[in-house]
């Protein structure tokens, strides 16, 4: 791999601000990097709250990061990768942490069309129209 | 108080759609997504180790390196409840395996090519090629780059007659507005070309 092979030519290369935040990652999903839920959530899957998300929870299993994600897609929807820019977490932590909150029964996450399956030629269609409306 | 609300209304639930566009680094990528984007392009890191690729292989894993992959995408909503991500692929070959999971989904894809380094682009083409994922070239005039007649950057690329291909700037939204376009219809082609093949038989 060139990466290491650049390593070894440079002996004397310190790592610095590139070896990471002082908070790693994934110790905010506790160590996991997969959730239970079997499947793995599309970048442009949406997570919506549900209405439960409404009434105040004193659940103390909820970090800050998860009550957060609850918290901006609040008013619009957002997708797993604008959540992931938005709260500067790797995708895949952002996917464990929306995976808690579906099995708290907080959010649920929108399906995108299934990849075995041909788009709708009506979506199609409008996505034309809608980009020559831009 | 942590999920206190104001109103009960419920949000829209919008289909999303995405676009992918790849090419080699520094081709503009970004800035094509930057161009047409509703929010300025954001930026999502995922980590990824050795041990994340398809192939399980767990000798070496003291050796185990981690690499941040960035991509960058924008937002554009098409209706409340129709929306399209656009993404920029990493440009790196050695990232495919991340491909595999953008590409999962994805209504098409730009390959953003730049004259000067064509063969920069022959990655994503055969990417998408052998994936059957319908895709248009579009070719970012740069400043100072020489200008080729279609046909040669056609014959260049090795490009199927039926792949879109067009010159484009990608700083333009009008520009890419067009690219953008010419991708879905041409999905659209497809999708009908492969309805009527399943009618037919």
């Amino acid at each position: 791999m060139s990466e290491s092979a650049h390593h070894s030519q440079n002996p004397h290369h310190y790592f610095d601000a590139e070896a990471g935040p002082v908070v790693r990652p994934y110790a905010m999903t506790r160590g996991r990097t997969s959730s239970t839920s079997h499947h793995r959530l599309d970048l442009i899957a949406l997570v919506v709250p549900e209405p439960a998300a409404d009434h105040p929870v004193h659940d103390q299993s909820l970090s800050p990061e998860h009550v957060e994600i609850v918290e901006r897609c609040e008013d619009t929807p957002q997708s797993i990768a604008e959540l992931a820019a938005g709260l500067d977490l790797p995708v895949g932590v952002v996917r464990v942490l929306v995976g808690d909150l579906v099995e708290d029964a907080l959010v649920h996450v929108t399906r995108p069309v299934p990849p075995a399956e041909l788009p709708d030629v009506n979506i199609l269609r409008e996505v034309i129209n809608g980009l020559r409306a831009l | 108080m942590v999920f206190g609300r104001s109103n009960s209304r419920r949000p829209v639930e919008p289909v999303t759609l995405k676009i992918l566009v790849a090419g080699g680094f520094g081709v503009g990528k970004t800035t094509l997504v930057g161009a047409v984007s509703e929010i300025r392009p954001l930026r999502t890191e995922e980590t990824l180790s050795e041990a994340g690729r398809p192939v399980d292989d767990t000798a070496g894993v003291e050796g185990k390196t981690t690499t941040t992959v960035a991509m960058d995408f924008g937002r554009i909503t098409l209706r409340e409840d129709l929306v399209l991500y656009v993404f920029g692929t990493p440009g790196q070959d050695r990232f495919w395996f991340l491909w595999d999971e953008l590409a999962q989904g994805a209504l098409g894809a730009v390959v953003l090519a730049d004259t000067r380094r064509l063969e920069d682009s022959f990655a994503a083409v055969d990417y998408f090629e052998r994936r059957g994922i319908p895709f248009t070239v579009a070719v970012n005039c740069f400043d100072g780059a020489g200008r080729f007649p279609v046909e040669t950057v056609r014959t260049a690329l090795d490009l199927d007659p039926g792949v879109p291909l067009m010159m484009c700037d990608a700083r333009e939204r009008e520009s890419v507005k067009e690219v953008l376009v010419a991708v879905v219809e041409h999905a659209l082609e497809r999708v009908d070309g492969s309805r009527r093949a399943a009618a037919a038989t």
